[in-house]
């Protein structure tokens, strides 16, 4: 028991890894599932191209619904407001497979960028990549071409091209014909965003993901947070001081509700 | 209940509707079309 308490945020980590990509004949086949679970959305970021997984990527699918129709925005935009309401950025601190492999990556023991030594405006990217590649270039894309462009995708998601680039490239031939440049510009993002996320914590979450950039605004309402007893803390700040997400205070935007500024608090006052 | 977790229930309620109404009026359709073939944007080849 002592063990799954220790390990509780890592063992529910591998369970929705796997529960969301339990498709894993594909990466011998070379080929997606394509049965009807992909219907829903997952919590977090998780690439439907990925030959293992078997529900969508919500972020791949807000950029397909902002051209596709009232029902199919209001069907994908349902499924991230719910998940904001109730989680918020708890998802990327244990129901983001990517966000585990990002921890995974930052466990290798290397040097490691200094807290606090990357400036926090930078963090504000991941909402300009929002703005920019999720909302905007879709729209405009479709409004002057006619064709859905998913931008973020196609342009910047290096789980897009861990997840399913890499994995289909290697095992369907047919795909490997057809690399181009654009390919190289997205293996290049990817292994840029793995050695970042070998020398800063979750380096990808940080600055540049746009999904935690939208559930960071429902952290403060989200049903499941962290408490603090205001009555037992002494405002010391030893829970911020030791950060690995650098937050200024517990449940502020860049809070991952990880709960790992419990043991730091002396008083108990956090919940 | 505070403030924060009626406003955070009615959000997900609402939510739970917009599921519901895209649901039956087949919006998950494109969703899936898009889903189940290999999205080549995604893999960095589209």
């Amino acid at each position: 028991m002592a063990f799954l308490q220790l390990y509780k945020r890592q063992i529910t980590q591998c369970i929705i890894t796997l529960a969301t990509n339990f498709h894993l004949t594909g990466f011998i086949t070379g080929r997606i599932y394509q049965g009807k679970l992909k219907s829903f959305c997952v919590p977090g970021l998780n690439c439907y191209s990925c030959p293992a997984a078997v529900f969508s990527c919500p972020i791949g699918s807000l950029q397909l619904a902002l051209t596709s129709g009232l029902y199919v925005l209001l069907y994908v935009v349902g499924f991230l407001l719910f998940f904001a309401s109730i989680f918020a950025r708890f998802v990327c601190g244990w129901l983001c497979p990517f966000g585990w492999l990002q921890e995974l990556s930052y466990k290798l023991k290397t040097p490691k960028i200094p807290r606090g030594f990357i400036k926090k405006p930078f963090r504000y990217i991941k909402y300009a990549i929002l703005l920019v590649f999720v909302i905007v270039l879709p729209i405009v894309s479709f409004s002057f071409l006619g064709v859905a462009s998913p931008a973020f995708c196609k342009f910047i998601c290096p789980a897009g091209t861990f997840q399913a680039g890499i994995p289909l490239l290697a095992f369907n031939e047919d795909l490997r014909d057809s690399i181009g440049s654009l390919f190289l510009l997205k293996f290049t993002i990817l292994v840029f965003f793995a050695t970042f996320m070998i020398i800063e914590y979750r380096a990808f979450c940080k600055f540049a993901c746009p999904l935690g950039a939208f559930y960071s605004f429902f952290n403060k309402i989200a049903l499941v947070g962290i408490k603090v007893d205001k009555d037992k803390c002494t405002n010391c700040k030893a829970c911020v001081k030791e950060c690995k997400m650098n937050c200024n205070e517990i449940n502020d935007l860049e809070c991952i509700r990880c709960g790992e500024c419990k043991s730091k608090c002396m008083s108990n006052a956090i919940i | 209940m505070n403030k924060k977790k009626f406003f955070s229930i009615l959000l997900a309620s609402f939510a739970m509707s917009f599921i519901l109404v895209g649901f039956f009026k087949n919006g998950f359709i494109s969703v899936l079309q898009k889903a189940v073939f290999i999205c080549l944007e995604c893999i960095g080849i589209g």
